[in-house]
């Protein structure tokens, strides 16, 4: 019994086969129709009944690695990644596969009526071969959204290290949430290229969204600092917390020599007062609301 | 052997570092300088790196060396245009050249080294002003 016994059975019962798979994916109420659209369903099935059909006559084993399994591998692994983009559940996009058993199982009965031993050698091909195609199928959907998530993770890691422009010559660094070595990697590359961009000689890093400052944090710190100041920009770290302040001196954290103020205000007035700005007020305030 | 340029600007001496340092170009860089700024008896030097996109350790430390042995012969140096890549780097690999001036671009970097020497004009002058008051 060979794969190609199999192949001759599903070119043999092609039509019905076809129109029972597709009634069957219909029919289980699993097939999404706000997503999918039944011509689209039935030309995917088509496609790929053809492409399995061709592979089958082509290789000898259920291997779905071996070169002659490309164009299915190719085509399936494309659907489960569309479908996993689509918002498809893995239990709708494993069915596609798992409901073609019974049509392929059906056809599989009617070749060998009376004949128990061939039948049950090709059952357990077709299960076989079912059954790698359908772990294919997951394994493929599941890659897709791990990509998703890493996208997303990539995305946030870039979202939450904005670079402001405060005036000419000084930025801002607003840090949010915790500092790891991945991050501050990220942090420190958005940092410097932002200085050098803007020619900013004074970089002011606000740590008020940071919750804690443990030692690792104040180190990370201190290398987005000196890298900041080998390209020629002097930092500022602002936002430190009442408790922060009290951590850092009993894990006696030595920031060195670098300027750190309480909140960002007092430290874009040192930053002025350094690049030579002078801030005056000219009248009580309330100007934006007088004509 | 490849040797790097060293301008003179008036008091200054401009070195532009426009190919991939190895340590051999690096200790003739060294000999060179030093040996300018005693001919020349220049008051500052600017190192522009801008072009330099790899470093290791040994061009990091040539970096602080040189420096240091300008200040000895009395001339301050001032190291300008590190690429971003560059600057983490060096400071992964644990170099923060403390004792370097650094500044954005070579125009800061005159300015800065203007405002050095500046100083220690002032320095001098009233030194030399206090003994008459």
């Amino acid at each position: 019994m060979s794969l190609s016994k199999l192949s001759e059975i599903l070119n043999a019962d092609r039509t019905r086969l076809l129109a029972e798979w597709v009634s069957y994916q219909n029919e289980s109420g699993q097939v999404r129709g706000d997503l999918i659209t039944e011509r689209e369903l039935t030309r995917e099935s088509e496609q790929f009944f053809e492409l399995l059909r061709e592979a089958l006559g082509r290789e000898s084993s259920a291997e779905l690695h071996r070169p002659g399994y490309k164009g299915v591998r190719d085509f399936l692994g494309e659907l489960s990644r569309s479908r996993s983009r689509l918002g498809f559940t893995p239990s709708e996009t494993a069915l596609f596969i798992l409901s073609m058993k019974r049509p392929v199982f059906g056809a599989v009965q009617r070749a060998f009526a009376g004949d128990a031993a061939g039948q049950a050698a090709a059952l357990w091909m077709a299960t076989e071969l079912l059954d790698n195609l359908g772990l294919f199928t997951m394994e493929t959907f599941m890659e897709a959204r791990e990509e998703v998530i890493k996208g997303q993770q990539s995305d946030m890691l870039e979202l939450s290290t904005p670079v402001v422009q405060l005036w000419d010559g000084i930025v801002a660094l607003p840090l949010i949430g915790t500092l790891d070595s991945n991050r501050t990697s990220i942090v420190m590359e958005t940092l410097l290229q932002v200085i050098v961009q803007t020619r900013s000689e004074i970089a002011i890093i606000d740590i008020t969204g940071v919750p804690t400052v443990d030692t690792q944090v104040a180190q990370h710190l201190l290398k987005t600092v000196a890298a900041a100041r080998l390209m020629g920009a002097d930092c500022i770290i602002s936002g430190i917390r009442p408790q922060i302040a009290q951590t850092m001196v009993h894990l006696q954290i030595d920031l060195g020599n670098v300027i750190t103020k309480a909140t960002m205000a007092e430290a874009l007035r040192t930053a002025m007062h350094r690049s030579g700005f002078v801030v005056t007020r000219k009248s009580a305030g309330g100007l934006l609301h007088q004509k | 052997m490849d040797r790097i340029p060293i301008l003179t600007m008036g008091q200054f001496l401009l070195v532009t570092i426009q190919v991939d340092m190895h340590d051999r170009l690096a200790m003739a860089l060294q000999d060179d300088l030093t040996t300018r700024i005693t001919t020349s008896r220049a008051k500052g030097v600017l190192i522009d790196i801008s072009s330099l996109e790899i470093v290791d350790s040994f061009i990091g430390r040539m970096l602080g060396n040189i420096s240091s042995m300008a200040r000895v012969l009395g001339a301050e140096a001032v190291v300008v245009g590190m690429q971003p890549a560059v600057a983490i780097t060096l400071v992964e690999l644990g170099l923060s050249l403390d004792g370097v001036h650094t500044a954005l671009d070579v125009e800061k970097g005159m300015q800065l080294l203007r405002r050095y020497i500046g100083a220690e004009f002032e320095e001098s002058l009233s030194d030399v002003d206090d003994p008459e008051n």
